[in-house]
């Protein structure tokens, strides 16, 4: 305590101090002088060897004031300092800033989303032990739905979960004074929000039991559905809502933070209540089930436990469970696994972008401590002590760094809004983890280890600059001889390292970019343009049997028909291009079988439907619309179907039905159509089926309409004519086929990464090319005297273009080369998220080497008219 | 430039607490008397001199005081505290445990 105020009261009385310590060593001096006099030198010589002895008094009384000196005192100093060499050259600054928050900037924010997404812990209790479960397909190995029976077993028999849990989709019609509005719900088994550990706002959780057949009709709103449907009102426990005219009890709101990201944005929660059809059969699976593993199960311990339940069933139900396997893996790889590759890629994008930006701000500060050396040198003479001139360093990169983080964490947060805001909401549904998006102390944290490595970089890279030997030699006038050439070679190096990782990132845009544009020109092998499509909900009480669906379904087409411009109208189950599934197993007659499931898509379409898409029909014919109310029952099949089934045969006339070839199942081949895209852009072709649609009767279908005029003004029209013939149905998602394919969640991935990507190289083209620029522009600069005696001696003007352009080649070369090598590898790394395009795919590679070529020759071309414009004359007199 | 001392590091501040037991001195004169009593073996250069000085002023091991010499000039005096003779204590027992240490890994070594 006394030390301080001591230190405080010799810090309050520093000029006394200084004076002190003034006298105090001139004292000694002299009594040095005096005695060297005494030993009988001269006066004079006495006094200048007593100087001598001395050493350099400022630096001295620098140390002096350094031991008893505050720290901080010295770093606000040098701070200041700092400030005003900065604001002494502001264009540096300003340029060093900005390229610094640029690459801050830009990691910042897309660690933000992959912290959001793949660090924090999902949303719900223990995160860590909740699993999502399903059944698998074994002959694929991929994960497909649960069914309802075997559900039960599963939960009766496994001693791995200490609770399983099933949902699945499930759309309403909602009765309000406006009609009837689609809403989004979802069917979940009891159990479901306390297996994820999600409690009700208002109200109560199911109870055990309630999700049974026969008992009450009751719904736990989601927030968001409770503010549309009751502006939030607490009282709206215990009231009822109509959904597709059945009366619901509310028992419950959801909190506001509860997401499910498979579910989407579901206004409403009603307990499973198996309803007969589907619910009720072994091989119809349409569940998803999530479970809480037991405190010391793993994931591995649940999976082969859940596969031998899954092969006892299989054992017991031969039919329906042939091949049907189990599925098991962390919810938290179910929800956001498919986000990581892509969310990877862009934090590899971002942080080259990063290295390019350090690199660049480190060779300005390079270049700059180079025509500083002579400031250096004369401090240093004067007594600057050499940690004083490196802490000189340390303060302005700091300042530069934090000048530049906290602009970059500004424009981070802003960047963060903007792409959150550019999500549709159809995906953002998908995306849950958006919400979470933000500056947190992950981000922060992540900002400030970023800032620390750059700070790092900018103070030791000019001190690599300041050998204490050289110091002599920067006070001497002119002085870029070895140091000139040193120079030129570090920032050779960078320039080429910066050049590199350039190529990476524009060949990483590239192939995203021809992937996206892969995947919008993938064969679907029909006509999506001038295409409107529109999805009718028919509900059930309205609509109770086969015949009132029909004629309904008759009349749309009808009055679709005959408005001015459409060209043709068709229906079916399930929109082309949104996926694969809604299959059926199908069993030819007059084949052996021994119960293998042959899988196909099955499509409900009328007899338009196949000819407006404009589909090419192979062989056979088309069923007609007559014809699909007969008791003859026929079937169009695909062109993979009649490949893998029928090969080398003519499928036209054969008959198949379902796996037990019930008589009322056998249908009878009239068609071959092409492969329609049923599945997203990028998945696999699958054998498909289509049948009548008025042979089955179903609920939800999807209307779409060839027209010869606008698409999207269309929509509206279909709309209001839809709702003319029955105010009481239900539309939901009105989009032209165009929009439907850029809009998918596959094509907006794909998108977004190359839209994210594309800028990154956009702004490292830029910045390698200005560092390319700099370093040529420097080199030239530092050799103006030695062209001057070139040209003096009579070397023509060409041969300096040439001169310097070898230059600039030489590095573009080795840069671009480098970056060619390593692109190749980046690639390969990232090839999950390429579609129809190799990782060394010439064209890209070759387009980004010209690119990248033809700018940096550009950017060299002017240094090496400056060069060849040298005035010999004025360049040898300049020193 | 500054020289580099010819001491052991952390013996300097020693040696000037030391040399002030016996008398309050100024700077030149803890120089001169280092020199002289170790027969000119170690020369205190200047410019670590008074930057230990100052360093002992701040840790309040020294008090200083400016007065007049017996030739009639002015200089500044330094005192050893009492806090400063602890100090002294603590470092000369340190130098001799070290020096001991070093002794011992000198003399010995075929058996080490």
């Amino acid at each position: 305590m006394s030390k301080l105020l001591l230190r405080l009261a010799l810090l309050l009385r520093r000029d006394r101090f200084r004076s002190e310590l003034d006298e105090e060593m001139v004292f000694h001096r002299a009594e040095r002088q005096r005695e060297l006099e005494a030993a009988g030198m001269s006066a004079k010589q006495a006094r200048k060897t007593a100087a001598l002895e001395f050493g350099n008094l400022e630096q001295l009384k620098e140390r002096s004031t350094e031991a008893i000196g505050f720290r901080f005192e010295t770093v606000l100093q040098d701070l200041r300092f700092a400030t005003r060499q900065l604001r002494r050259n502001p264009g540096f600054a300003a340029t060093a800033i900005f390229i610094l928050a640029l690459g801050i900037g830009a990691s910042v924010a897309i660690f933000a989303f992959v912290d959001a997404a793949l660090i924090q812990p999902l949303p719900y209790r223990d995160p860590a032990r909740l699993v999502d479960v399903t059944e698998s397909i074994q002959s694929y190995d991929v994960r497909a739905n649960l069914s309802y029976p075997d559900y039960l077993d599963w939960k009766r028999r496994n001693t791995v979960f200490s609770s399983l849990d099933v949902y699945n989709g499930n759309g309403f019609l909602m009765n309000t004074p406006d009609g009837p509005k689609p809403m989004s719900g979802v069917r979940v088994s009891d159990g479901f929000f306390k297996t994820l550990g999600v409690t009700p706002v208002l109200g109560r959780d199911f109870r055990p039991g309630e999700d049974l057949p026969g008992t009450a009709d009751i719904v736990i709103l989601s927030y968001r559905g409770w503010k549309q449907i009751s502006g939030g009102r607490a009282d709206v426990i215990g009231t009822k809502v109509t959904l597709n005219g059945t009366p619901y009890t509310i028992i419950g709101v959801l909190p506001e933070s509860f997401d499910f990201a498979p579910t989407g944005g579901a206004q409403f929660w009603t307990p499973f209540h198996a309803q007969p059809g589907c619910d009720l059969n072994r091989s119809c699976h349409n569940l998803n089930g999530i479970a809480r593993l037991k405190d010391d199960i793993t994931v591995a311990a649940a999976l082969s436990q859940m596969q031998s339940v899954a092969a006892q069933l299989e054992r017991e139900y031969p039919g329906s469970n042939r091949g049907q396997g189990a599925f098991v893996e962390s919810l938290a790889e179910g929800l956001v696994g498919d986000y990581r590759p892509i969310l990877l890629t862009l934090l590899a994008g971002a942080a080259l972008l990063l290295v390019i930006a350090c690199i660049n701000v480190a060779s300005l500060l390079l270049v700059r401590s180079e025509s500083r050396r002579r400031e250096f040198a004369l401090r240093g003479a004067l007594g600057a002590s050499r940690t004083r001139l490196i802490r000189q360093f340390v303060a302005e990169g700091s300042l530069l760094t934090a000048l530049g983080a906290l602009l970059g964490v500004g424009a981070a947060y802003a960047s963060m809004r903007l792409l959150r805001g550019l999500v549709p909401i159809n995906m953002a549904w998908r995306m849950p983890f958006l919400r979470t998006v933000g500056l947190n102390s992950h981000v922060l944290a992540f900002a400030g280890v970023v800032a620390t490595i750059a700070l790092c970089l900018f103070a030791v890279s000019p001190m690599l600059r300041l050998p204490a030997a050289s110091m002599r030699e920067g006070l001497q006038e002119g002085g870029h001889g070895s140091a000139g050439r040193l120079w030129r070679r570090l920032g050779a190096n960078l320039v080429t390292a910066e050049l590199a990782v350039a190529v990476v990132l524009l060949c990483g845009a590239g192939l995203l970019g021809k992937s996206f544009y892969r995947l919008l020109h993938v064969e679907v092998n029909f006509h999506p343009d001038h295409l409107a499509m529109i999805r009718v909900f028919l509900p059930k009480p309205l609509y109770p049997n086969d015949q009132t669906v029909i004629t309904l379904q008759q009349q749309i087409l009808a009055r679709v028909r005959a408005l001015p411009g459409v060209q043709s109208a068709g229906m079916t189950t399930v929109a082309p291009l949104s996926y694969n599934g809604n299959t059926d197993w199908i069993r030819f007659v007059g084949r052996p079988y021994n119960g293998e499931h042959n899988e196909v898509n099955e499509r409900d379409v009328t007899a338009d439907f196949i000819p407006t898409l404009q589909a090419r029909l192979l062989r056979g014919r088309l069923f007609t619309d007559s014809e699909s109310l007969n008791v003859h029952k026929v079937v169009v099949i695909n062109q993979k179907l009649a490949d893998i089934y029928y090969p080398g045969q003519n499928p036209i006339g054969q008959h198949f039905g379902d796996d037990g070839l019930s008589p009322d199942s056998i249908k009878e081949v009239i068609g071959v159509v092409d492969n329609i895209k049923e599945g997203a852009l990028d998945s696999e072709m699958m054998p498909a089926v289509y049948y009548p649609l008025f042979q089955s009767e179903d609920h939800l279908v999807t209307l779409i309409v060839r027209t010869s005029q606008s698409e999207s003004s269309l929509l509206p029209t279909l709309a209001t004519i839809i709702h003319s013939i029955d105010p009481g149905l239900g539309i939901v998602d009105p989009s032209t086929m165009e929009e439907y394919m850029r809009s998918s969640p596959t094509a907006y991935l794909h998108q977004s990464s190359a839209w994210l990507v594309g800028g990154f190289a956009s702004v490292a083209l830029l910045l390698a090319v200005v560092g390319l620029y700099g370093v040529i522009a420097y080199s030239v600069a530092q050799r103006t005297r030695e062209i001057g005696v070139r040209m003096a001696l009579g070397a023509p003007r060409g041969s300096v273009y040439a001169m310097v352009l070898k230059e600039a080649g030489w590095l573009t070369a080795i840069g671009i080369s480098l970056g060619l090598i390593a692109s190749v590898g980046a690639a390969t790394l990232m090839r999950g998220l390429l579609f129809g395009t190799a990782a060394w795919d010439a064209g890209t590679l070759a387009s980004v080497a010209l690119v990248l070529g033809g700018a940096a020759m550009l950017a060299s071309y002017l240094p090496a008219r400056r060069a060849a414009s040298v005035n010999p004359v004025q360049a040898l007199r300049a020193e | 430039m500054a020289k580099k001392p010819d001491l052991l590091p952390g013996t300097l501040d020693m040696l000037i607490l030391k040399t002030l037991t016996r008398a309050p001195l100024h700077g030149y004169g803890i120089a001169l008397s280092i020199k002289r009593i170790s027969d000119e073996v170690l020369t205190v250069e200047e410019g670590s001199l008074y930057p230990a000085l100052q360093r002992l002023l701040v840790q309040g091991w020294v008090k200083a005081e400016w007065k007049m010499t017996e030739t009639n000039r002015r200089a500044r005096y330094y005192t050893l505290t009492d806090e400063g003779r602890k100090q002294l204590g603590l470092e000369v027992s340190e130098f001799e445990r070290m020096i001991a240490a070093i002794g011992r890994v000198l003399q010995d070594p075929q058996e080490a």
